[in-house]
Formats: structure tokens, sequence, C-alpha cells
């Protein structure tokens, strides 16, 4: 009974993390970009500078009608948000904030392939979204976004690899264990990489061509109204939570701090989590967005290269200490 | 194939040292996690049986991936859960990805396609179940009696699976990758050749738009009598 309550305790915990973070995520997403471009940004809604702004939204986009058009595959068209979702709350379950094992929803063996697997697993939502719509634009966002995600993916997963050789584990809590701070210096091109894929596979700015809206018309979700197209909205910032967590525990050191390494090791989790966070959003205000080719060709010529030699520099290295 | 891998790397005995329970095992009074496995195979069979039966493309490839999905689960369900991620990481991830990505290419219209069907069907379902029949046999033939202990430390974790796979099985596993490289070299000369035969259209699509002055040309020489824009996109 006691396993049962304590497994429960975790999944709630979760999934409160899931619900929150992703909205304090678009909260500071909206004032930060405000301040970079010179505005306010929201400041009504909940009275202290518009705290409450992304749950008046959610309450519009609750009271909107649910349309799905007339073409549309309809089942699919109705499953593809939480297959969108979804994905981001499993991924949460297994990324430590904190030693030992009361920091992490799941202790998994093989963490690191989990992750990336469920992760790759949520594009299938915006596939299904782009083709089920039965609308051009949606299509061809669903189509940038599958070729996007092709390339990226590789890219992400040599990186991970190369932490997961310098470690020596492929466990997410066994690879903050071993993290030394010369890790840092080490390991920070194939942290680069894969935090820049991590943008791409998300379909963040500067790599959102699946959703550009002066294009195609925000892409897979061009069709999508209320409540399913907050979800698409909600599993990209979920998204965000989750790389810069993953980030934070693959290249970062996770708990790992100058002080405050006893009782406090969460608060550094978050802390860099929350500065990766600004950096997403802040690479958003600066870089315009790049054209398909230009998205494919950084992919296969700099970055699979990049994290090539990063294999190999780790290769060496851990040789070279051991 | 995968699968009698994957079996082969949980349940082998000797080697890697994983001790597997010998104690009696009756069929009639299942566990929980076989009554699960049980359910789950049948799920993923049916997943796959609808993929190969749906006349609509693309709802064949989403019952791909349930039944790969459902492969999955029995990896877990066997205590292999590096070789369960992989599946999902490879297959799911990508393969799926790219079977997706080149259906919505070529031709994937909603609602059924009155030529998703082969005449090859008997001959298809025949080969099928050979393969199918060899692999159940391989697999019984090897693993007879032998029981996973789900209790005892798992016996298809990264740490054993990596050991097994680097250490008994390495030759194989060179083998597959030197055929998979090959593969991956062929793929590259068969594309790059058939650019070149295509004599290389300007592949910018500025370079194309950069021909639209000819119109104005054209009302200079209205006697040519050609269409320039099409002249002109053909060079």
């Amino acid at each position: 009974m006691n396993d049962a309550l304590d497994v429960a305790l975790r999944l709630l915990i979760v999934f409160v993390v899931f619900l929150t973070f992703p909205l304090i995520v678009g909260q500071t997403e909206h004032k930060v970009m405000a301040h970079m471009q010179g505005r306010l940004g929201p400041m009504y809604a909940g009275g202290f500078h518009g705290w409450a702004q992304l749950i008046a939204d959610g309450v519009k986009f609750a009271q909107k009608e649910d349309v799905v058009p007339a073409g549309a595959d309809r089942r699919i068209f109705q499953l593809a948000p939480a297959v969108a979702l979804l994905p981001y709350l499993l991924v949460l379950l297994a990324i430590p904030i904190g030693p030992g094992e009361g920091a992490v929803g799941q202790v998994l063996d093989a963490g690191v392939f989990f992750v990336l697997a469920v992760m790759g697993v949520g594009v299938l939502g915006s596939l299904m979204a782009g083709w089920a719509s039965a609308n051009k634009f949606s299509l061809l966002g669903g189509l940038r976004t599958a070729a996007q995600l092709l390339s990226y993916e590789l890219p992400m997963l040599l990186a991970a690899a190369s932490v997961a050789m310098a470690a020596g584990t492929v466990s997410l809590p066994g690879i903050v264990d071993a993290f030394e701070w010369w890790w840092l210096p080490w390991q920070i091109t194939g942290a680069l990489v894969f935090f820049i894929a991590g943008l791409a596979e998300l379909q963040r700015p500067p790599f959102d061509m699946p959703v550009a809206d002066s294009e195609i018309i925000f892409g897979a979700y061009t069709e999508y109204t209320g409540l399913r197209f907050a979800l698409f909205l909600l599993a990209e910032y979920a998204g965000i939570v989750v790389l810069c967590g993953l980030t934070t525990v693959l290249f970062l050191g996770g708990w790992h701090g100058p002080w405050g390494a006893d009782g406090l090791g969460w608060v550094w989790t978050l802390l860099k989590t929350a500065i990766l966070a600004f950096v997403v959003i802040w690479l958003r205000v600066t870089y315009p967005r790049l054209r398909e080719d230009q998205l494919q060709k950084f992919s296969w010529t700099l970055l699979v290269p990049l994290s090539l030699a990063q294999i190999a520099l780790t290769g060496i290295v851990k040789v070279v200490i051991s | 194939m995968t699968y009698a891998l994957a079996t082969a790397v949980t349940a082998h005995p000797g080697p890697s040292g994983v001790p597997l329970a010998a104690a009696a095992h009756g069929f009639l009074s299942p566990t929980g996690v076989e009554i699960a496995f049980l359910l789950v195979g049948l799920l993923t069979f049916g997943a796959a049986l609808v993929t190969v039966t749906t006349r609509q493309l693309v709802h064949a490839a989403l019952w791909l991936v349930v039944a790969l999905g459902g492969l999955a689960v029995e990896y877990l369900l066997l205590t292999a859960e590096f070789i369960a991620w992989v599946q999902v990481l490879i297959y799911v991830g990508s393969v799926v990805v790219l079977l997706l990505f080149g259906l919505m290419l070529t031709r994937a219209p909603i609602g059924r396609s009155p030529d998703a069907d082969s005449g090859n069907r008997w001959a298809a379902l025949a080969v099928a179940v050979a393969a199918a029949a060899a692999l159940v046999w391989v697999v019984v033939d090897a693993f007879r009696t032998t029981w996973i202990d789900l209790d005892g430390p798992a016996a298809g974790s990264t740490e054993v699976t990596g050991a097994s796979l680097f250490q008994h099985w390495v030759l194989p596993f060179e083998a597959l990758s030197v055929l998979l490289l090959a593969a991956l070299v062929g793929a590259i000369v068969l594309s790059r050749k058939a650019r070149a035969e295509k004599s290389s259209p300007p592949v910018n699509s500025r370079a194309s738009a950069g021909g639209s002055p000819v119109v104005p040309e054209s009302r200079n020489h209205p006697s040519g009598g050609h269409r320039p824009t099409e002249q002109e996109g053909a060079r």
C-alpha cells in the first residue's frame, strides 16, 4: 500500500510540474519578449503585471467551439494533440532534479534512450495533424516537420551519446552523479549541438519553418481551434521545459553547483533550467527564421560533423584518462 | 530477427551469468506479467493485421506505430529495457516518420486508396507465414523451457545487453554494421547518379525566378511564335 501511495504521489507531483512549468515559461516568454521589443506585454489579467494572462487564455480556448473540418480524417485529427503532448509528460517522469531516488519520478536504467525515444514520438502528433487536416498548408507543415525531425534527430542522439560515453552510463541520475566541472569545456560542443538540435525538434525560432505563420499559416495547426490548439501550444512549452531540463541534466551538471550541494541541489537544477528557458526565448526574439534549405544544410554540414568530432574527442580523452 | 536477438539477449543463460529461474511453471496458473504479455501480444498482432489489410495508406503507417510500440512493451515485459527504448527510438521515431514523410511527399489521400492492393497477396501471405513459422520455430527450439526470473536483477539491463553484444555477439554486430554501411553508400551512389542524368536543373528557386525578365523581351520579338516562359523554364 505504501508503495502504491509513493508511486501515486510521484505521478501527482510530475503531473503538477507538467501543468505549471510550461505556463510559467509561457508567461515568462510573454513578458521577456515584450521587454526585449520595447513594450510591456500583458498587464491587466490578474492585476499584478498580467500574471494570470495564460489562465485567461486557457479559459478563452476552452470556451471556443471545437471545429473539425468536413474533409478531415476525423479520428486522427482529434487524436493528434494528445499524441503531441503526452510524450513530454512521460519524459518529465525520467528527469532527475536532485540527488537520490526521491527527486526523480522514476529511475530508468536506460534513461537517455528513453527520453530521446519518447521525444521523437511527439513529432508524430504534428505529422498526424498535418495530414489529417486536409489542408495544403497543414500538409506542407507536416512535411517540413518530418524533414526537420529526420535531420536533427541524428546530431541530438550523437551529442547525447558523447556525454553517455563520458559518464560510462546511460542512466540520467548516473550521468549527473559522474559529472565533474571540467566536463563543461570538454563537452561544450556536444552541449551546443544538443541544445540547437533540440530547439529544431521543438520547432522553436529560428527553426520554426514548419509553423511559419507568414508562409504556411501555422502549418500543421492551421485547422485547429479551441482546446486542441491550446494543447499543441502547451506541448511546445512543455517541450521547452523538457529540453532545458535535459540539457541541464546531461551537460550542465544538474544539481552540482559551487555551493549548497546538500539538500539544495534541486535549486541548482531549476535555476539552470530557467536560465536555458530564458535563452530559448531570447533566441526567438533575436534571430530571423531560417529558410528550409539553410535549415537542412545547417544540420547535415555543421551539426552532424561537430557532434561526430565531439564523440571522437570524448573517446580520446576517455582513453587517455582511464 | 530483432525479436529473436532480444530474446537471446534476455534469456541467454551461460555467458552473461544471468540467473534464470528453473523452477516449475504451470501453464494453468499464469502470473500477471504473463497475462499482460499475452494481451499486449494479441494487440500487437491485431495492429499488424490491420496495418497490412487497411486500404488507407496513412492509417496503415499509424497502425504500424501501434504494432511497433506493442513490441516495445513486450520487450519491457521481458525486462529488456534497453532494447525496448531503442525499438521506440529507431522504429517509431525514425522509420515511421520517414515512411509518413514519403507518403506525404507522394500520395496520401484522406480516405481509401482504390489501388492500395496487390495481386501478390497470396504469395505475400505465404512468405509471411513461412517467415513467422521459421522465427517461432527457432525461438521455441532455442529457449524451450527457459524462464526469465522477473524478481531478480534485470536480465536485459543496458549493462547486460552491452556486455553480451560486444563480447559474445560482436562478429554478427560488426557484419551487420558493414552491411548497413554498404547500403548507405549504395543509396548515396544511386541518388547521385539519378541527379546527374537529369542534367542538373537549377536548384535554387531564385535562379529560375531570374528568368522572368524574358517576358518583356518576347514583346520585342513577337514573330518568334514560341512561349518564352516555357523555354526559360526548360533551360
